[in-house]
C-alpha cells in the first residue's frame, strides 16, 4: 500500500449526473500515484473525459469526492487548483489570436512571472517539444500543422511546470506517423519531467505504450486498474475484447 | 446660385452644423457602446434574457424616428433639452446592432478554447478580456459600423426638434424649396456616414485574422 502522500489524485465513490438523468459516472474509484501515468481507456461515452473534468473541477461530482493532493476539489480555490494542473485536449484549443509564444506563456503570465523568466521558459518549452523558438515563436496557430499545434498545446500545458498533467486524447486527431512520433517523444519527455499524468484514450495500443497503469472505464464505472503486464494476460471480458482488436490489427499487417 | 458658390458662401455655417451633427452622433454612440457592449456580454451569459432584451430593442427600431422624438418629448428630464432628447433617441437606435453583434460575437467563440482557457486556470475575467473580447471584436465592430451609419442618418431629424446638426439645412431647404440648401445638409451627412463606414470597416479588416 502507498502512503497517503504518494497519492496525487484520488476519486472516492464519485458519481456525476446532469440534473437527475442517468449518471455519466457512478461509484468511480481511482487513485493515481505521484509521478505515474494512468491511462483511462474506454469507448466513447464511458466517462473518461468526464473524469478528467472532475479532476480540474470543470465539473463537480454529484456524489463522492475527488481529492487532489489530499484535498477535495471543492475545498480548493478552483483557479489555484487548475494552475497546478496542465490540460491538453484533442482540439488543442490554442488561442487563434495569440502567437505561439503568447499561447505558451499564458499561465506564466497569468501567474505574474517576470518577462525574462517567461521568455526563458517559453524557449525551454518550445525546445522541449521540438519547435525551435526562433522559427516558431512568432507564428500563429493557423500557420502550424496539426502535429505542431498539438506540440504547442503540450508546451503550453507544461509551461508553469504543473505537478499534474491531464491529457484528453491529445494525439487522437493526428495522422498515424505524427501520432507515433509524438507518442515516442511524450514518453521521453515524461521520463525527464516526472509529472503525474492522467491520459485519456480509446486506443488500446496507445494505452499500452504510454500507461504505467491502465484504468478500464465502461459505462461510467471503473472496471479495474491494471499494469501493462496484468492487462496483457487478463481474462477480463472487456480487456479480451480490446486485446482482440489490437492483435487483429497487427496480424492483418503481418499477412 | 450654383451649388459650389452656395457652399463657399455658407462654409462657416456648414462647418458649424457638421460639428454639431458630429457631437450628437459621438455622444449617442458613446452611450450606446457603454450600455450595449456590457449588455451584449450579459446576454451571452444569461441566454434567457436574450428574447426580452433583443425583442425590446427590435420594437424601438420599428418606431419611426420622428415618432420616437415625439414620444420622448414629454419625458420630464429628457424633454427639457433638445440635444439631450436627440442623443437619447439616437442611442436607442444604435443600441440594437451593438447589443446583437456583441452577443453573437461572444457566443460564437469556439467552446473548446473557452474550456481549455478555464481548465488551465484563467479567471472568468481573464477569459473575457483575453479570449472572448478579442475573438468577438470583428463581429462587434460590424455592429458598431451599422450603428454609426444609422445614427449619422437619423441625426438629421434632430433639427425638427431644434437640436441642430446638418438636418437644419435639409429642413430649411425643404421649406424654401431650394435644392442647394438641402444638398448643403445632405451631402456632408452622407460623406460623414461613408467615412465612418469606411474607417470602421478598415479597422475591422485589420483585426480579422485568418481562422484555422
Amino acid at each position: 500500500m502507498n502512503s497517503r502522500s504518494d497519492i496525487a489524485i484520488e476519486c472516492v465513490g464519485v458519481e456525476y449526473a446532469v440534473n437527475g438523468s442517468r449518471p455519466l459516472l457512478s461509484d468511480l474509484n481511482l487513485s493515481v500515484n505521484r509521478n505515474e501515468v494512468v491511462v483511462l481507456l474506454g469507448r466513447s461515452g464511458s466517462g473518461k473525459t468526464t473524469t478528467l473534468k472532475l479532476i480540474n473541477r470543470l465539473l463537480t461530482p454529484t456524489r463522492g469526492q475527488v481529492l487532489v493532493a489530499g484535498k477535495s476539489t471543492l475545498e480548493w480555490d478552483p483557479i489555484r487548483l487548475r494552475r497546478g494542473i496542465g490540460y491538453a485536449v484533442q482540439d488543442v484549443g490554442l488561442f487563434p489570436h495569440y502567437t505561439v509564444e503568447k499561447n505558451v506563456a499564458l499561465i506564466p503570465r497569468a501567474e505574474g512571472w517576470e518577462p525574462e523568466r517567461i521568455r526563458d521558459r517559453v524557449t525551454e518549452m518550445l525546445t522541449l517539444v521540438g519547435l525551435p523558438y526562433e522559427q516558431y515563436a512568432q507564428r500563429y496557430p493557423h500557420q502550424l500543422s496539426g502535429g505542431q499545434r498539438q506540440r504547442v498545446g503540450l508546451a503550453r500545458a507544461l509551461a508553469s511546470n504543473p505537478p499534474i498533467l491531464l491529457m484528453d486524447e491529445p494525439f487522437g486527431a493526428l495522422d498515424p506517423l505524427t501520432r507515433a512520433e509524438l507518442q515516442r517523444e511524450f514518453t521521453q519527455l515524461r521520463k525527464r519531467l516526472g509529472t503525474t499524468v492522467v491520459f485519456v484514450t480509446h486506443d488500446v495500443s496507445e494505452a499500452l505504450l504510454l500507461g504505467d497503469r491502465i484504468a478500464l472505464l465502461e459505462n461510467g464505472k471503473n472496471l479495474g486498474v491494471f499494469t501493462r503486464e496484468e492487462f496483457l494476460v487478463s481474462s477480463e471480458e472487456h480487456i479480451r475484447a480490446y486485446l482482440e482488436t489490437y492483435r487483429l490489427g497487427s496480424q492483418s499487417l503481418e499477412k | 446660385m450654383p451649388f459650389f458658390d452656395f457652399v463657399l458662401k455658407h462654409r462657416m455655417e456648414i462647418a458649424t452644423l457638421t460639428l454639431e451633427h458630429l457631437r450628437l452622433v459621438l455622444w449617442a454612440m458613446a452611450f450606446a457602446l457603454a450600455i450595449g457592449l456590457p449588455l451584449g456580454v450579459l446576454l451571452s451569459r444569461h441566454r434567457k434574457l436574450r428574447g426580452v432584451v433583443l425583442g425590446a430593442n427590435n420594437i424601438v427600431q420599428t418606431i419611426p424616428s420622428l415618432a420616437l422624438f415625439g414620444l420622448l418629448l414629454p419625458m420630464p428630464w429628457l424633454g427639457a433639452r433638445a440635444d439631450r432628447l436627440t442623443i437619447t433617441a439616437l442611442a436607442l437606435y444604435a443600441l440594437l446592432p451593438i447589443v446583437r453583434n456583441t452577443y453573437t460575437g461572444v457566443s460564437g467563440v469556439d467552446p473548446t478554447i473557452l474550456e481549455v482557457a478555464t481548465g488551465m486556470g484563467l479567471t472568468p475575467r481573464q477569459v473575457l478580456w483575453q479570449v472572448e473580447v478579442p475573438l468577438a471584436t470583428p463581429v462587434i465592430l460590424g455592429g458598431v459600423r451599422v450603428a454609426a451609419v444609422i445614427t449619422i442618418g437619423v441625426a438629421t431629424i434632430a433639427a425638427a426638434i431644434g437640436a441642430g446638426g446638418l438636418g437644419e439645412f435639409i429642413f430649411r431647404g425643404l421649406a424654401m424649396v431650394d435644392n442647394n440648401v438641402i444638398l448643403a445638409g445632405a451631402i456632408p451627412a452622407a460623406l460623414m456616414a461613408l467615412a465612418a463606414d469606411g474607417a470602421i470597416g478598415l479597422l475591422q479588416r485589420s483585426l480579422q485574422r485568418p481562422r484555422r
